[in-house]
Order: C-alpha cells, then structure tokens, then sequence
C-alpha cells in the first residue's frame, strides 16, 4: 500500500508539485493521469526516494520514506521514466544484476526469472544481448528488471510509450496478473484510453495538483459525462479556467 | 553478496566485451609510450654514434693559404669541401652546417709568429649542428696548442709554460644515473598509463551511464549510492592497474631493445625496481581514478566527461615538465604533493639510489588522504537529486 500525504516540490521558482495527496490500496490498479507537465514524474521520483519532497509525507505498507528509504526501496518495483538498459549484457544479465543489488541469491533468483520470462513472454529473448532488441523486447526486460525481487508495490512511470497495439494489450493483460496477485499497482500516463480500459481507482493531476481522485464511475458522475475522457477534458478544463480566474 | 562486489563485478565484465576498452587499456595506454621512448632513444642513441666515427665534411675557404693546418686536421678525421663564395649566407640558408675561413692574413701571421686567425662559422640556434661545431673546435685546439708547444721547444722552454691549468673532467655520474637523465619521461608515461586505462570505464559508469538513462533504475536499488560508487572506482582501479602493469612489463622488454652498452648506459628495468615502482603507484592509480570518476559525475553526457578528463589529463605533464626545467634537489615536503611524489621516487629508484621510508610513506600517505577527499566529494555529488536525472 502507497499512501501520499501533501506532498510538495519546487525547482526554483516552479511549483512542480503542490500538495498531491492519495492513496494506492493493494490489490487495485490506480491510474495516475494527467497531461505532460502536470507533475506526474515528479511525483513518482519522490515516491521511490530518488528526490525529498520539501514538504509531506510517503508512506509504503506502514514504512516512512524520509526514514527508511532503502526498507521503502526495497519493497517498490519500479520502472522509472528512464529505463535504459546495459547494452553488452543479455537480458538475463540485466535482470540478475538487479537480482544481486536486491541482495537475492542465486537459487532464488533463477526461479524468479523463469516465473517471469514465463509471464512476459521473455524465453526468445532472454539470453540474448539487449543490444537491437525492439522497443518492446527492452521494455519487458525493465519490468522484469524492476519485479525480480517480487515487490509487493508495483510502480510504472508511462510504461506504455513507445509501444505497439499488441504489445500494449499484453502489458494491460500483465499488469492485470499483479493485481490478480494482490499488489498495488500505480502507473502514470497521459493517455485516457489506458486509465479506462484498466484502472480501478484514478486520480487525475494538473498543475501539480490533484484535481479529481476516485473510480472510473465516480469521475464519470462528477463530470456529468458518459464518456470518460470528456470526463477530463472537463475536469482539467475547470482547473484551468479556475487558474485563469 | 556486497553490493560494492555486485557492481565491481557487472562493470568489469560489461567493460570486457567492449572492443574499445581492450583497445585503450591493453594496447595504447600500455604500449605507447614504451614504443615512443625505445623509437626516440635508439634515434638519439645512433645518431650520436654515428656522427662520432663518421669523416667530418666541412667547407673551407682559403685552404690554399694553410695547406699544413688542412692536413692535419684531415687526420683527425676533417674532409675538406669547397666553399661558394659566399659561406655566410650558405650557412643561414641551413645549405651548409658550418664552414671554416682562414683569413688573407693567415699566413704573413704564421710566419711571424703571431696568432694566425680562422673563422668558424655556424649558426648556435640549429641543435644538430651543434657536435660538428664542438667536433672542429677540439680539432682546431688541437692543431694550435701542438704548435705551440713545438714553438717553445724551439726557443729551448718547456711546453709545460703554455698550459697555466690543467682541467681534468671526472664525471660522477653512475652509469644508471646517465641512463635516468633519459629516463625521465618514464615515470610520466607510466602515470599516463594508468590514466588512459581507467579513462574509458570512468566516463562509461557515470556519464555514460547518464547518457544511456540506466542510472536511474540502478539507483532506485536499495542499495547506498557510496557503495555503488565504490564499486564503480574499484573496477575502473582495477582496469587502471592492469594497464600500468602492462606498461611496465613492456618498459622492461623495451629495455632490451636499447642499445645501450654502447653509451655505458643501463636503462634495464629489472623486477627489482618494477616490484619497487608498483607500491609506490598504487596510491596513485586510486587517485587518478577517483579524479576521474568526480570529473565525469558532473559531466551528463559522455563527450562533455570526455572534454573534462582531456583537461585533468594535461595536468599530469606538469610535474615531468617542472622537473626537466628546473633541477632542483628533491626536498622532503615535495614528496607530500601527489603526483611530483611518486615521480620523484619513481626517478630516484632508476638512478640506482635507495629511498628513505619516510618519502615514499609520506608520498602514499598523503596521495591516499586526497583520493579518501576526493571520493567524499564525489559521493556528495552521486547523493544529490540532479545526479540521476538524464538529459
């Protein structure tokens, strides 16, 4: 479980996140949406301890970040906005590195990989090098790089860029997996279809804000809409204005 | 296991595959220099020989007027050539190296027993021209105090009157101390080794791997960022030491490659002074590393890292330049500074001399205080929030 509490952070004079509380419960899929800008990866950095907030608090399953960031590390999987991989190691050599640094042994972590290889698809690829691999070849070797340590918070910063149709459809139908599993699963984007088709919970950013927090259904309502992407359109939109004024 | 072996493991191996590394660390930075010092030495070295034995063409104007001076110089070796009318201006021109005048008065002179003069000319700025003048000029010396002896003689004195002083030239060098004079560079290209073989895996774990946007995820790890940094300097140490032990296997093959005998010189690296020099460098290397990797950590892309190390690197010329410009004597405190430390030490175990405890433990000690300094500040810097984020 991922709860944020009131969470701020300024570069110089530019308020990238002002105040964004949540909560990410187990076995649900929140979405994180908002547009390019809204504060979306800052927000996830800070979670995974990459940056202090100036102000707030984040708590992972009961563990205080500013207290015990490598406890809370521990317990994260993370695919972080940049997720290049290293180019003269194979995919298995990627994963086992991070295995390592995650202080997993080698029995453990051969079973982990072979669980994993099986759930993304991974056995043509894994003992290649990741040098020419596809988009999406590098983008299950990360996931399965962040997940070796069978992290019960599940953390993915856009995971779906650059991908194709089907290779989106299989990550939805992975993602999907780890909240049959139990885990919180968070994940950012900008795209609506993807919230819609997966979230159970979204909470909607602008501006460095939260803006609307609640269940597909919910935000349909407070919208007055049907369609959920006119729904933000809505949402955000009144943000705006609401700046303007 | 330690985190610090995990990363020192996955850079070492990740570092091996890669062509150019092997091509920086097993061949150019070891090799290099060796090949430069053994081509550059063995130039100077048969040149000199060469130029001793060889006849010595000289052009001469007026050699009719003097034809016992031109014979006995052809003796000792002169070949006489004929001069243009204008030597002057040949010798400016580099035409001619140097030309010997004897003046119209030459031979009213000779006869009278006054001081017959000749005229050298050469031009002082040309370096090579240089032993042919110093040649002629003992040749010439040669011929006139000869003369003159046989002079007194005649008169019924003894020859000793003509020399008030007698200058005898007793050099103290040890054959190993002349051979140091040329192997002063050495220490510099040892250091230049060691540089250029942790140059490559420095830049590729910190900027490079800025660049590529893998710091990010490995930094998520729960692991403490020193010791990924510690992990990260000991491979690059690890590279660095592989390349300046090579340099030094070669310097020792390189040795036997010098005709040195010839110049009474022994410029032998045995195991001796290379089990010596090795200790003495090892501080060293972990400085040099550390160095690098600080100065690629404020680097975000590989080519800015690589602008910043060809900086650092000029500054390794430094001391080998203080020291062959000016010959000071080696005071303890020059020890204490990093790098003019191990040189001095370095060029005191070819002179064949034994070092004290106390200059090679302060040099070490005080080159591991600054490398222990230097790694707080970078670990300072691998702790900040702008570290990770790529572009």
């Amino acid at each position: 479980m991922i709860e944020l509490d009131g969470l701020h952070k300024a570069f110089g004079a530019r308020k990238a996140v002002d105040g964004v509380s949540f909560t990410a419960s187990d076995g649900q899929i929140t979405g994180l949406l908002g547009a390019n800008g809204a504060g979306k990866t800052t927000t996830l950095r800070m979670l995974y301890t990459l940056m202090q907030p100036d102000r707030g608090r984040i708590v992972v399953d009961g563990l205080d970040a500013r207290t015990q960031p490598l406890a809370v590390r521990a317990r994260l999987g993370v695919l972080p906005d940049a997720r290049g991989l290293y180019r003269r190691l194979s995919a298995r050599e990627n994963i086992e590195y991070f295995a390592a640094l995650q202080g997993m042994d080698g029995a453990a972590t051969r079973l982990r990989v072979a669980t994993l290889v099986q759930a993304l698809d991974m056995s043509a690829i894994i003992e290649r090098r990741v040098e020419g691999f596809s988009q999406g070849e590098r983008l299950k070797t990360a996931i399965a790089r962040a997940l070796i340590h069978d992290p019960g918070n599940v953390v993915l910063d856009e995971p779906t860029t650059g991908l194709d149709v089907m290779a989106t459809r299989g990550l939805r139908d992975f993602l999907r997996g780890l909240k049959a599993e139990g885990r919180c699963v968070l994940f950012s984007t900008h795209i609506m279809q993807e919230v819609a088709a997966l979230c159970d919970r979204i909470v909607i950013l602008a501006h460095g804000r939260v803006v609307a927090d609640g269940t597909p259904a919910a935000l349909r309502d407070l919208a007055q809409e049907q369609n959920l992407e006119e729904a933000f359109i809505k949402i955000i939109g009144a943000v705006a204005l609401e700046e303007l004024a | 296991m330690n985190a610090v072996l995990v990363v020192f493991i996955k850079e070492c191996r990740e570092s091996l595959r890669d062509r150019r590394v092997l091509f920086n660390v097993l061949l150019l930075g070891p090799l290099l220099g060796p090949l430069l010092f053994v081509i550059l030495l063995r130039l100077t070295i048969s040149r000199e020989l060469a130029q001793a034995d060889r006849a010595l063409p000289v052009a001469i104007v007026g050699a009719e007027r003097a034809p016992n001076l031109i014979a006995a110089l052809r003796a000792q070796g002169l070949e006489p050539m004929p001069a243009g009318a204008d030597v002057e201006a040949a010798v400016r021109a580099q035409q001619l190296d140097l030309a010997l005048r004897i003046t119209d008065s030459y031979a009213a002179d000779w006869r009278a027993g006054r001081p017959a003069q000749v005229e050298l000319i050469y031009d002082s700025s040309r370096r090579d021209a240089g032993a042919q003048v110093q040649r002629l000029r003992a040749m010439l010396e040669n011929y006139s105090r000869r003369t003159a002896a046989l002079r007194l003689m005649v008169r019924g004195l003894a020859p000793s009157l003509g020399t008030a002083l007698a200058v005898a030239a007793r050099d103290q060098a040890t054959p190993q101390g002349r051979g140091a004079l040329l192997f002063a560079m050495l220490p510099y290209f040892l250091i230049l080794s060691a540089f250029v073989g942790g140059l490559w895996l420095a830049i590729d774990s910190t900027a490079g791997e800025r660049e590529r946007a893998s710091l990010e995820p490995l930094l998520v790890n729960p692991v403490p960022r020193a010791r990924i940094l510690a992990g990260k300097v000991l491979a690059t140490s690890a590279f660095s030491l592989a390349s300046l032990i090579l340099s030094l296997l070669a310097f020792m093959i390189a040795g036997h490659f010098l005709p040195a005998g010839e110049l009474a010189l022994s410029l032998r690296l045995g195991p001796l002074v290379v089990g010596a020099i090795l200790p003495i460098m090892i501080p060293l290397v972990l400085l040099l590393v550390v160095a690098q990797i600080l100065v690629t950590s404020f680097a975000s892309t590989a080519r800015e890292a690589q602008t910043y190390l060809s900086l650092l690197q000029l500054l390794l010329v430094i001391p080998s330049v203080v020291l062959s410009v000016l010959p000071f004597r080696p005071q303890l405190w020059m020890y204490a500074v990093p790098l003019l430390g191990q040189q001095l030490s370095i060029v005191q175990l070819l002179r064949g001399e034994t070092l004290s405890a106390s200059a090679p433990g302060l040099c070490a000690a005080v080159t591991l205080l600054v490398a222990v300094g230097a790694f707080h500040y970078a670990r300072r810097n691998y702790e900040s929030e702008r570290l990770a984020l790529s572009g």
